[in-house]
């Protein structure tokens, strides 16, 4: 049973059921307990002052997923509380993980980097626990270094890169000029963008890394020595589109309008390919996108949208399961019967051969939505067109034990 | 102006001379457009639109008054509902409706209005005539379908991010039942006789028929189109005739009307309609169904003899809503 304090509010607000349906909730109530673990990164100062990450990323969504499971748990009887635990950069992920299992939750939602992710997933409590991954966009995770009991919510960089190139072959835009910041994330969407132009039929024209360190871009004057910099980057070489890898935000917001040649700028800025954006406001999004910024007073990240996606995921389950136990809640997740509605107009389900949430990806600027990929039977498959996105069972290198 | 005078004056000859030849009056469609806060008046005897008028913010769900007189529309930006003269073709009255009213229903009376608040999870009861909020009743996340009974004694409420169909008895304004369906519920759709409602899952692909007695899902209908991607099938709007041979379902995305007979479920064909078609609305004689089109910004209209789309008229930017009256 759920702590009685946690129903007050909200048995307060359905004042106006029937007696019937209140005592329905009440005799049948079965609690879900779901863990939050997150851990502060430690940014670099990012080059996008203007846009300063929130530090309450990812939690808010999880919050508000809670909250949309209970709105409908008043009618199935069903409560789901949050136990959160967010620890600072650095420290131990082992013991909050275990004090977790301990407290007998058994679905953990993490907002963790790769090698966290995989730390809790290895300890023997997390053997009974499924783990729902909200920030890695690790291609390894989904492959070699995959595992059993981890459920993926963002799409992988393989996936976000193949999104962006279908929509790249379907305007005709084929030859890619492709830039690669410093970071290892930088190198694996690059690889990803090769890997997404053979399969998609483009072609990259040029690479080359960016190293270019710009000390004094913020002083008088600095764009000079930018603006001279990008179009000597870009000087010669025939291209259609400058695909930038920089996750961290580094240098790719200076590269539009300053090529030599006038060109598009689209990966991680200029038209990115994410999970959620800002300007998204179609097939309900817009509900989503106002729920969210009243209750957390700010936009919804692509983050926030995972971690909600992971509880809802779980609501859903348990509805459909009509069970709270987290066993046949997993099941459930994995079965074909499961689907979630995201409000990209699409059924979403996971991936069994590595774990993986299908769906769609947007294509988004700042301040509009230019497409949705995979564009409508543009890039047929056998099975679903969503999979055209990422890495394919026949090609998976994912192997869970 | 000259020539819209001159229109209006050959529409009028038109009319009369339908009247003269003993033929039933034509209809009146009235569409709403969400995008540019209109509402547009369309001739169903020419099936060209004769006027546009403008209305609040962000215009969803329309109906009629019980007199045919007026009509009520859901002004979602606004957060009202505005009452449209059709007579006078302007706006005479606003009438609350709690935040982000989409869509409604209306009491077999005329006197109670029905609205789905899609931002704050409630459905809010607003008596007409005195123009006041009666109650608010909590239902599931985002609140869109609302199916009144013939006997306007239970309201169906389908909400989009919980999955359910809550039946709401409507003189306790109580939920007194909960029917899990697919996922994102649109529309529920009583049939004539009050013994099911129909509720489609935009995203889940699906119509459930619910049997109104027990509460149970007795049907649940797919659909394939050849050709089409699973995905793109997402049912939002639901018709049936009154005498419960045909039901149409408005596939979203798929840009077709499914034609489905509503004694055997069975899918008897597609119609080719516009894009993204999500409402539908009968004439007033059941002769014709019109559908709103929501990205090629026109209405679609069916002929229900020969189960044929004759026309595709042009109306405003994102139509949403329509209604039909004599």
């Amino acid at each position: 049973m759920a702590p009685i304090n946690n129903w007050r509010p909200i048995l307060s607000l359905v004042m106006g059921l029937t007696a019937v349906a209140v005592t329905d909730v009440c005799a049948a109530e079965q609690a879900v307990k779901i863990g939050w673990l997150s851990q502060t990164a430690n940014r670099t100062v990012a080059h996008a002052y203007l846009d300063q990450p929130p530090t309450d990323e990812g939690i808010e969504g999880a919050r508000l997923g809670i909250a949309d499971n209970n709105t409908t748990g008043h009618f199935t009887g069903q409560s789901f509380e949050l136990v959160e635990r967010l620890v600072p950069a650095e420290s131990d992920i082992a013991a909050p993980f275990r004090d977790l299992a301990a407290n007998n939750i058994r679905l953990v939602v993490t907002d963790l980097a790769a090698p966290e992710l995989l730390s809790v997933a290895a300890l023997p409590e997390a053997a009974s626990v499924t783990i729902f991954n909200t920030a890695a966009s690790d291609d390894r995770l989904r492959g070699a270094d995959c595992r059993a009991n981890i459920l993926h919510l963002p799409p992988s960089r393989a996936m976000l890169a193949d999104a962006l190139v279908q929509y790249l072959a379907t305007k005709s835009w084929p030859s890619i000029f492709l830039v690669v910041g410093r970071g290892d994330g930088d190198r694996e969407f690059a690889a990803d963008i090769r890997h997404a132009a053979k399969k998609f039929g483009a072609r990259i024209v040029q690479e080359k890394p960016w190293t270019f360190v710009p000390g004094a871009r913020r002083t008088d004057t600095g764009h000079f020595a930018i603006q001279a910099e990008v179009a000597r980057f870009t000087q010669g070489i025939s291209y259609d589109v400058l695909v930038v890898a920089d996750e961290q935000d580094e240098f790719g917001d200076e590269l539009p309008y300053r090529t030599y040649d006038p060109r598009l700028v689209a990966g991680t800025q200029g038209l990115v390919p994410s999970a959620w954006a800002r300007p998204h406001e179609q097939w309900g999004a817009t509900q989503l996108q106002e729920r969210f910024l009243h209750q957390a007073k700010r936009w919804m990240t692509d983050r926030d949208y995972a971690a909600w996606m992971a509880v809802r995921a779980i609501g859903e389950a348990a509805t459909r399961s009509k069970s709270a136990d987290p066993g046949a809640i997993s099941a459930f997740l994995r079965s074909d019967q499961f689907e979630l509605a995201g409000y990209k107009g699409a059924r979403l389900s996971f991936r069994p051969w590595d774990g993986q949430l299908r769906q769609p990806i947007l294509l988004a600027d700042a301040r509009s939505l230019v497409s949705v990929s995979p564009p409508p039977g543009r890039f047929l498959h056998q099975f679903s067109e969503l999979d055209t996105l990422g890495i394919d069972r026949p090609e998976t290198k994912c192997r869970m034990g | 102006m000259p020539n819209g005078l001159t229109y209006r004056l050959v529409v009028i000859a038109a009319a009369a001379l339908l009247c003269a030849a003993g033929i039933a009056k034509a209809d009146t469609i009235y569409v709403s457009n969400e995008k540019d806060n209109t509402i547009t008046v369309v001739d169903g005897a020419s099936l060209s639109p004769v006027k546009t008028i403008a209305v609040g913010q962000r215009p969803r769900g329309i109906l009629l008054s019980r007199d045919e007189k007026s009509l009520y529309i859901c002004a979602s930006d606004s957060d009202h509902i505005e009452v449209l003269d059709l007579a006078a073709e302007k706006v005479v009255r606003i009438l609350p409706s709690g935040r982000d009213p989409e869509y409604f229903a209306l009491d077999p009376a005329g006197k109670v209005l029905y609205v789905a608040n899609e931002d704050s999870n409630l459905v809010t009861v607003v008596d007409i005539d005195r123009g006041e909020v009666v109650t608010e009743i909590p239902v599931g996340v985002e609140p869109e379908g609302m199916g009144l009974s013939p006997d306007g004694k239970y309201l169906v409420n389908t909400s989009e991010t919980t999955n359910m169909a809550h039946v709401i008895d409507t003189a306790k304004r109580e939920v007194v039942a909960n029917v899990l369906v697919d996922s994102r519920p649109r529309r529920a759709v009583w049939t004539d006789d009050g013994a099911q409602f129909w509720v489609s899952a935009e995203i889940g692909g699906t119509i459930s028929v619910v049997d109104a007695a027990k509460y149970e899902i007795v049907k649940r209908i797919a659909f394939a189109v050849p050709g089409m991607p699973a995905e793109a099938i997402q049912p939002v709007g639901v018709a049936i005739t009154r005498d419960r041979k045909l039901a149409f379902a408005a596939l979203g995305p798929a840009n077709r009307v499914a034609v489905i007979n509503a004694q055997s479920y069975e899918v008897m064909r597609y119609l080719l309609v516009g894009q993204r078609v999500w409402n539908l609305a009968f004439n007033p004689d059941q002769t014709r169904l019109y559908t709103t089109n929501g990205v090629s910004n026109d209405i679609s209209v069916i002929d229900l003899a020969a189960l044929k789309v004759i026309k595709s008229i042009p109306v405003g930017q994102l139509p949403w809503g329509v209604v039909s009256r004599r």
